[in-house]
């Protein structure tokens, strides 16, 4: 079954959480020569795309041990935990034919195939290492293109549906979790910053996402123009000086009213141990506060693991996929409750006395 | 100087800053009156320039990728081009938008190995090829031989890695 072929708890490897940075993705947006963009593809050209990228695909290295899926043959529910799970975009999930997945085993590798190019290559790392995962990235698609031809040309480099991605069609990314920053109020001066300098915020989930639970994706916009070691250079200087940045705001909240911080901590916790009816946007800004506590050494860092993996337990899909079907918002937010008290109901006294980190 | 609009001397020079661009225009006594320049309220160079508009419209209005059927306004309503040709086709309404969208309007980063070796080996056949053409019309037979025999080797290369 689907299922467990990509949530079996023993395969796909447990990252280990990083405060701030949480994970680091790269994507390459890729086309084949001749054939029409998927938009423009008829329901024949988009199948004989698919066919010739699964058998590219099935050639490289690191795909080698890998699940590939075709997206008619996954139901509504699977294909929102795939979105939840981050490893397919929202217009693919709702693409209606000849849409692929190829995901390696680790989970590190995931390859989407007819979404709005041909190929959308990305690779996830943990917390902030733009080179170890470029690497990977730049030899998957090298890889990619001994089988295939791609649409490119020597001025605007690979040629992409939207000119947006054009040039490198690299759009790389790191997910940050920035509470001191949101709680000082100071996000929107960090956005309107970064936005002068090319680089894009967004919420958990990519475009039109809110920021819950403090979590933003933060990237570049522009692919044309520069290499791929200088977008990537300018991209991580600017993340080191926001988690710069996220570090001199906890330290004022702390001096300035450090009860005030524990406060809404302990409430937090009290919360996760105690709801009975919570909703996903509720849960992420109790877990947010819960990574935060555990940065600060308040509480083991075990608890900044399970955060993470309940920020992604707590979003509607995977509610439903607990319950084993589709159910109704009320019923989610009880059943979200139970998992979350279950989880939180041995969450120690927080130790004060730790060191900020 | 002259006038935007008529061969008159130009006496109002005009500074406006639109979405952080800055656009300037010079015009003459008669048409700055004409416009509306003496009432800064009513004032938008966007305006003032639209009636260069409908001309550039209308040459670019019927541009339609042949390859794949994707119109000019279907471009510009959606942002997303249909195939590789139309990338040729609309280069002219393309290049000025990736000026505003991206760090420069040139390609630095990676190439891909294959399809760069594919092209510089067309592009070898065709220097060979005029070679070739020289020595034959030079009546240098030697050369005109040892240059297609190198003719035959490229091409028979590029067709078994094609």
């Amino acid at each position: 079954m689907f299922h467990d072929l990509f949530f079996s708890k023993t395969k796909g490897r447990v990252p280990k959480p990083c405060p701030i940075a949480l994970s680091t993705r790269v994507r390459l947006a890729r086309n084949l020569s001749t054939f029409p963009f998927p938009g423009r593809a008829q329901s024949g050209q988009k199948k004989a795309v698919l066919s010739k990228c699964l058998d590219a695909l099935e050639k490289v290295k690191p795909l080698q041990s890998s699940t590939s899926v075709e997206l008619d043959e996954l139901s509504e529910l699977d294909r929102q935990i795939l979105v939840e799970k981050h490893l397919i975009s929202l217009e693919l999930s709702q693409s209606d034919e000849s849409g692929g997945l190829v995901l390696s085993n680790d989970r590190a590798c995931s390859v989407m195939v007819n979404e709005e190019d041909h190929l959308r290559i990305q690779v996830l790392g943990n917390g902030l290492d733009f080179k170890k995962v470029w690497k990977l990235a730049d030899s998957l698609d090298s890889g990619i293109e001994s089988s295939v031809d791609y649409a490119f040309d020597k001025e605007l480099g690979f040629l992409t549906a939207c000119p947006t991605n054009l040039g490198t069609g690299m759009r790389a990314s790191v997910m940050m979790h920035l509470p001191g920053l949101v709680m000082s109020k100071n996000m929107d001066k960090v956005i309107n910053a970064v936005n002068h300098l090319g680089i894009a915020v967004r919420g958990l989930f990519g475009e039109g996402s809110d920021a819950s639970g403090s979590i933003f994706q933060i990237s570049n916009q522009q692919t044309l123009g520069e290499s791929e070691t200088a977008i990537l250079e300018r991209l991580e200087t600017t993340l080191e000086n926001i988690v710069h940045q996220e570090r001199m705001a906890r330290e004022k909240l702390m001096e300035d009213d450090g009860v005030r911080l524990i406060d809404k901590i302990s409430r937090a916790v009290g919360s996760l141990k105690t709801c009975f009816l919570i909703q996903s946007s509720e849960a992420m800004d109790h877990l947010s506060l819960i990574r935060l506590a555990a940065d600060f050494g308040y509480l083991p860092e075990k608890f900044r693991a399970l955060a993470d993996r309940m920020f992604i337990e707590v979003q509607p899909g995977h509610v439903q996929l607990s319950a084993g079907q589709p159910i109704e918002p009320g019923e989610r937010d009880r059943l979200r409750a139970e998992t979350l008290r279950a989880e939180f109901l041995r969450v120690p006294q927080l130790n004060l006395d730790a060191q900020v980190d | 100087m002259k006038c935007h609009h008529c061969d008159s001397q130009a006496t109002v020079h005009l500074t406006q800053i639109i979405n952080g661009q800055m656009h300037k225009m010079d015009l003459c006594e008669a048409c700055a009156q004409e416009k509306g320049v003496t009432n800064p309220d009513n004032l938008s160079i966007g305006n003032l320039l639209d009636d260069n508009q409908p001309k550039i419209d209308a040459s670019t209005a019927s541009m339609t990728c042949e390859s794949c059927g994707t119109t000019h306004q279907e471009f510009k309503k959606g942002g997303r081009l249909g195939c590789e040709a139309c990338y040729h086709v609309f280069r002219p309404v393309l290049e000025p938008l990736l000026d505003g969208m991206h760090a420069g309007i040139k390609h630095l980063g990676k190439v891909p190995s294959r399809s760069v070796k594919k092209k510089s080996a067309e592009e070898n056949e065709g220097i060979l090829q005029k070679e070739l053409k020289k020595a034959v019309e030079e009546e240098n037979y030697e050369k005109a031989a040892e240059l297609r025999d190198r003719l035959k080797k490229l091409q028979a290369r590029s067709s078994t890695t094609a």
